[in-house]
């Protein structure tokens, strides 16, 4: 009989549903059906158990092709790169769990690397925002029970988060918002009319890359004083009726993406919808959130704050303190400068999603790829190392968009033989420490004087 | 220019970057009516994409989500990233949106696959495997 497994974590986005029925079949091996996923998330499971998957590590030949080689080689390879480089670079962890993420940074320090996650190309502007101003937020369950308003500011969760609306923001009936859809007021602020804005009450076509204006423009309507006619293209009674609807909000949530963090004045435009958020508390309850991409891409920023107390870009190379400055430690800078002689790529795809500049300096180091499929940094790659997926193969912890944890499931086993993220850091972790040691030996039989043995 | 995301692409990229759904997904632009028909374009033409750092060819679709004149979109992915800047404004973040562009009618060329546009890019191409 097939079995039916319930109450799966999907990971693919920042939703992180969690409500999803995954049957498997009688030998357990074969996905058969996902149900209450979205389209992507259906597509992860059913991916999962393709023919094309890997399952031993893959070493780049002199001759451009592949060949397979053992975990242990492959194991001993990345330690050796590690080891080697001066200022290697661990990036990616999007799509992983919290214990592999820590596993990681045990082997970032010891190699003395940087080690930087996508939220440096993502919301990293929105970490810097947070720095300056603060971070009124609240969990997804707050905006279902209680919402009256929604404003999605520069994001378009019917592509990027396709449950987003359904679960949490405009169509679930609440505790306080019984009548659901019904009962809330649709906002949304785009230079495209995208099919988020379809279901908006009130669209705005913002200029793009003058997002800041109209923050601006907002805060000062708020604050009672006087605009312009037009605000990055958008008619002075517009801005004034919908600021009027801010005020007299009960509850309202502004979520926001990439068409702010991704523009021109990233992080400012973050950091004047944070204000404006607490300008309206001046009046009723708001509070903001960050659309967070991947479904684990606010875990590194939690077990590393824990960990090292930053969140991102952290630089370990001096192993004993760590030092954060993105303009400075970001995997892009780092790039584009050629300070960085080593790319580890893991739990993300830095050669399709780098702009191609960035890929061209990395590739001139060594690049090993961390990842369960085939994609365009495993194409690139000296070493390809497959692990097994998060959520699907592998249980774990993951922090959704909210930074509420949530316990994925593994619902079949991996191939056999493939490992998981943290099994993998750990042992190069253990083969890094081995080759430390033997060095410690060497240096210690060299700094020994003429006439006393090593070790005395 | 913007780069953002599509339905489409993330159920492509999660079938394989180096799938025809993949490709069909994010080898595309879409532009304002006013703008296909400045540039004189039939639908599904090909285009040359050129920005301060690159250049790619894609193709131009009409789609559901309606831009204002004088704007473009490409879905995030290997083709948009041929020609984002990576200028960070130091923050890490590249300009993944928001830049100027140039688009020109090209005849006689096709669109590269994923891999070719990333293994040419860094020497490591070597044809059609
Ligand atoms: S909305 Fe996001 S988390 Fe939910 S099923 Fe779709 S991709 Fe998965």
């Amino acid at each position: 009989m097939p079995k039916k497994v319930e109450n799966v974590g999907c990971p693919y986005c920042g939703v992180c549903c969690d409500d999803l029925v995954v049957t498997v079949s009688d030998d357990g091996k074969q996905i058969l059906e996902v149900e209450n996923a979205c389209a992507i998330g259906n597509q992860i499971f059913h991916h999962a158990t393709g023919s094309e998957r890997i399952r031993l590590p893959r070493l780049r030949q002199p001759d451009g092709t592949y060949k397979d080689i053992s975990y242990e080689e492959a194991v001993d390879y990345a330690a050796k790169v590690l080891y080697n480089a001066k200022k290697p670079l661990i990036y990616g962890f999007g799509s992983t769990n919290c214990e592999g993420m820590a596993a990681a940074a045990k082997v970032a320090e010891k190699a003395g690397a940087v080690l930087d996650n996508c939220a440096s190309i993502c919301h990293g502007s929105s970490f810097l925002a947070i720095f300056d101003n603060g971070y009124p937020s609240c969990t997804l369950g707050e905006t279902k029970n209680r919402a009256d308003v929604i404003v999605y500011w520069g994001a378009n969760p019917a592509h990027a988060h396709p449950r987003h609306m359904s679960r949490y923001s405009i169509f679930p009936r609440g505790f306080f918002t019984g009548k659901g859809h019904m009962s809330r007021k649709i906002i949304v602020i785009d230079p495209r009319h995208t099919d988020t804005a379809q279901v908006a009450d009130i669209y705005l076509q913002v200029k793009q890359g003058h997002d800041y204006e109209l923050f601006d423009a907002f805060r000062a309507v708020v604050r009672g004083h006087e605009i312009p006619d037009v605000v990055a293209g958008i008619k002075r009674e517009q801005i004034v009726e919908v600021a009027n609807i801010l005020k007299k909000a009960r509850f309202g949530t502004i979520f926001y993406g990439m068409g702010l963090c991704h523009s021109d004045g990233r992080n400012h435009n973050v950091d004047i919808a944070i204000s404006l958020t607490r300008d309206l508390n001046d009046y009723t309850k708001w509070t903001i959130m960050a659309m967070r991409g991947h479904y684990n891409i606010t875990g590194p920023g939690a077990v590393w704050s824990w960990q090292y107390g930053y969140p991102y870009c952290l630089d370990l190379t001096k192993k004993d303190i760590a030092h954060m400055n993105p303009g400075e430690t970001s995997s892009i800078d780092l790039a584009m400068r050629d300070e960085v002689d080593a790319f580890i790529n893991i739990g993300t795809d830095a050669g399709a999603h780098f702009p191609i500049d960035a890929v061209k300096h990395l590739r001139k180091h060594p690049w090993i790829t961390i990842d369960p499929n085939i994609n365009m940094a495993s194409e690139i790659s000296d070493l390809h190392i497959p692990v097994g997926i998060v959520g699907v193969e592998v249980p774990g912890i993951v922090y959704r968009m909210d930074n509420v944890p949530i316990q994925y499931r593994k619902v079949i086993d991996p191939p056999e033989g493939v490992i998981s993220d943290e099994e993998l850091f750990e042992r190069i972790y253990r083969r890094l420490s081995e080759l430390e040691a033997d060095e410690a030996v060497k240096e210690h039989a060299k700094a020994a004087p003429e006439g006393v043995r090593a070790g005395e | 220019m913007i780069t953002q995301r599509s339905i489409e692409e993330g159920v492509a990229m999660e079938k394989g970057k180096t799938t025809p759904e993949y490709f069909e997904a994010c080898s595309i632009i879409e532009m304002h009516d006013d703008d296909v028909k400045a540039l004189g374009l039939v639908p599904n033409q090909l285009v040359r994409v050129t920005s301060e750092c690159g250049n790619v060819v894609v193709k131009t679709v009409k789609g559901r989500q309606s831009l204002y004149p004088g704007l473009a979109f490409i879905p995030q992915g290997v083709w948009a990233n041929q020609v984002v800047p990576p200028r960070t404004q130091a923050t890490g973040e590249p300009q993944y949106s928001g830049f100027p562009v140039t688009v020109e009618p090209v005849n006689g060329e096709k669109r590269k696959s994923a891999l070719e546009l990333v293994q040419g890019a860094v020497g490591m191409w070597r044809g059609d495997q």
